[in-house]
């Protein structure tokens, strides 16, 4: 009895201390956390000045140009998440850890998401206004991006994990992650339009909620073995 | 069952078994296909609706099949060498990935092909074929892994996984698209529910379809047979191939 | 608990169409200091990481007291440091907070000996400056304080010498002597002659 309550305890140790050692090299380098929201904001100016911008149609295109735009600054966040360990011998410590792999991730998971999903989540609402979305749009788009940003690190942290061995990881990473994020962005964009349009979304966020469950559960394990194996080299 | 397994993974006895079943396995499908395709396109009746543009599904339908049969193929290859290390079954889950992505390939322009008479444009967004185009750009992920790495044995085991989680994510892509599909467009005329279709239609169908997994079985085992030769070239059996030679 | 402490039976591993070694059996007891010896690309590096289970062998076993190494991986990651070729700490970072996530790492509350175990190393003073501020020397140098922090029978220390100058060198080497006689054991690979160590056993790959 004893002997498990001191395992928990010591793998919360790990998870505390990895969000902890993240968090604080993060804010020494707040470039890296602040490019991906400014990446955010520029890609979607861009949109209007493409196309057109009357306030009809951005609104139209408004969610999908939103969740496109998050999707992407996601993408471009992924490397802090294993790449700099990889570099400085700090990845395979963690794997050399008697400390489970599997706690060590889902802190590395987390952190991930507190500095580049919840930080988009947070930003979103300025540029909802900018493309004319509705209170109820920009309500639900901040929901779904709640829900749906979490899956996007669990997913991108896969394709990181299998690529963070290799020299040219950029484009590849993209081309083995995006495909994996679509039926994200079908719902969560899918809910916003339907927001919109003065429909529930309720089913929509029980969607995403059960694709965040999904990830939560089989992404860690994907994401170990695929450390193992890029480490393997 | 055990030692059966083991003797499966051994490249020297499948090497020896590829070679015998190989000419059989290559007429038979130059067999079926030829039968198939005459049946096809001289005997099979016009469709009342689409006239002799449907024909295509001939080819489409069973290039469809097997880009998914493959890629289920291809993640089970993979996960059987991830987990019990058989070299075999990495050769396997390697050579599968460009040949399904082929299929894949073709059953996209064949799609594309028959939509051009049916909805009058080369590409429509249909629930099919999206996901038919996104199968595709997982195979482009696992090959594109595959060529990745410089080191075989962790190019195996890495594009083993992303097929893996591929095919986690491959239901969930399905449903999602087809979602997304009924939201948008009312279901059209899809290419392969039809109501009852004759006998004279779906048997040259099926013969069609089996001449494919012939012809994939086929490709695969040259490419199988190729792979190993050269991941075994130390090997005492392959120097005595050679030797013979 | 049968065996030796650290056995690799026929061990053989390829990279990239290359045989490295082939039929290595090696291991060692509690009290010893195995030095891997061999010029570049002999697969000394990839010899430290078979053993410590980051690699994989293409054939062979790795045991563990006696147990493979897959099996008791939690067990024999408590009782072992590797110091790789990376510096293993996060340049951002100051070598006391670097540590303090080393020790969380292993499961222990370190945190009242980090100092001392910088001081070890020679780096008092510099507990709270980032890493990067460091020379390459001295960040080799927090990465040893793990030795002195975190105890563990067995050493697998890749190139410990490396940008360690002489003072500091024998200060390793004392160190290793100090871990043999405690009743734990060394495996390293260096260029270095360690002429000081009692008992040193060599092996050389070609």
């Amino acid at each position: 009895m004893t002997a498990q309550v001191d395992v928990k305890q010591v793998n919360q140790g790990i998870f505390i201390a990895m969000i902890r050692r993240d968090m604080t090299a993060a804010f020494r380098h707040p470039s890296d956390l602040i490019n991906p929201l400014i990446f955010f904001v520029v890609v979607v100016t861009l949109f209007p000045l493409a196309v057109t911008p009357e306030s009809d149609f951005l609104r139209e295109i408004a969610p999908g140009v939103l969740w496109v735009s998050a999707l992407l600054a996601t993408l471009l966040s992924l490397d802090m998440l294993f790449q700099s360990d990889f570099q400085d011998g700090t990845l395979e410590q963690m794997i050399l850890s008697p400390q489970p792999l599997y706690a060590s991730i889902l802190a590395k998971v987390f952190t991930h998401w507190l500095l580049s999903g919840l930080p988009l989540t947070l930003l979103s609402p300025l540029l909802a206004m900018m493309l004319f979305l509705s209170a109820d749009g920009t309500q639900a788009l901040m929901l779904t991006l709640l829900l749906g940003t979490p899956v996007l690190s669990f997913i991108g942290a896969i394709g990181s994990a299998l690529t963070v061995g290799l020299r040219k990881t950029g484009l590849l990473l993209s081309l083995l992650v995006l495909p994996l994020y679509i039926p994200v962005l079908i719902f969560a964009s899918g809910a916003v339009q339907a927001a919109i349009a003065g429909l529930p979304i309720v089913g929509h966020l029980a969607l995403l909620g059960a694709l965040l469950a999904l990830a939560v559960v089989l992404a860690p394990v994907a994401i170990s073995t695929a450390l193992r194996i890029s480490l393997s080299g | 069952m055990w030692r059966w397994f083991h003797k499966l993974g051994s490249p020297k006895w499948f090497y020896a078994i590829s070679g015998r079943w190989l000419p059989w396995v290559a007429v038979a499908s130059i067999l079926l296909l030829v039968v198939g395709t005459v049946w096809a396109l001289l005997f099979a009746p016009a469709d009342y609706q689409q006239g002799n543009s449907y024909r295509i599904i001939y080819i489409h339908v069973p290039a469809a099949f097997l880009a998914q049969s493959v890629y289920v193929m291809m993640a089970v290859a993979g996960a059987i060498g991830l987990i019990w290390k058989m070299k075999l079954a990495d050769v396997m889950a390697k050579c599968c990935a460009p040949i399904g992505a082929s299929f894949t390939f073709l059953a996209l322009v064949t799609g594309a092909v028959w939509g051009k008479p049916t909805w009058g444009a080369w590409w429509v967004w249909d629930a099919r074929l999206t996901s038919m185009l996104v199968l595709l750009f997982l195979y482009l992920g696992v090959v594109a892994l595959q060529s990745a790495f410089t080191d075989r044995n962790q190019a195996a085991r890495a594009s083993a996984l992303l097929s893996l989680v591929g095919l986690v994510n491959i239901p969930i892509i399905k449903y999602s698209v087809e979602w997304w599909n009924t939201l948008h467009q009312p279901a059209s005329l899809t290419l392969t529910e039809k109501p009852a279709m004759p006998a004279d239609m779906w048997v040259p169908l099926l013969i069609m379809v089996a001449g494919f997994y012939c012809f994939f079985t086929v490709v695969l085992l040259m490419r199988a047979r190729v792979e190993l030769l050269d991941r075994e070239r130390r090997t005492g059996w392959v120097k005595d191939i050679i030797k013979a030679k | 608990m049968s065996g030796r402490l650290l056995e690799g039976i026929n061990l053989c591993c390829e990279r990239d169409h290359r045989v490295l070694f082939e039929s290595l059996n090696m291991g060692v007891d509690a009290g010893e200091v195995l030095q891997i010896e061999g010029p570049n690309g002999s697969g000394k590096t990839t010899l430290l990481r078979v053993l410590t289970g980051l690699s994989e062998a293409t054939e062979g076993e790795v045991r563990w007291c006696g147990q493979p190494i897959r099996k008791v991986r939690t067990r024999y990651y408590q009782n072992m440091q590797y110091l790789g070729h990376a510096a293993g700490i996060k340049q951002a970072l100051t070598a006391h907070e670097n540590l303090r996530w080393h020790a969380a790492l292993t499961g222990l509350e370190g945190d009242d000996q980090i100092d001392d175990a910088l001081g070890k190393v020679g780096l008092r003073g510099y507990e709270d400056v980032p890493c990067y501020t460091l020379s390459a020397g001295q960040q080799r140098r927090v990465n040893l304080a793990r030795l002195h922090l975190l105890p563990a029978k067995l050493w697998i220390l890749d190139e410990p010498f490396t940008a360690i100058d002489k003072a500091g060198v024998s200060a390793i080497e004392a160190l290793l002597i100090h871990q043999a006689q405690q009743g734990g054991a060394v495996i390293l690979t260096t260029h270095q002659d360690l002429q000081h160590v009692p008992g040193l056993r060599k092996l050389t790959l070609k």
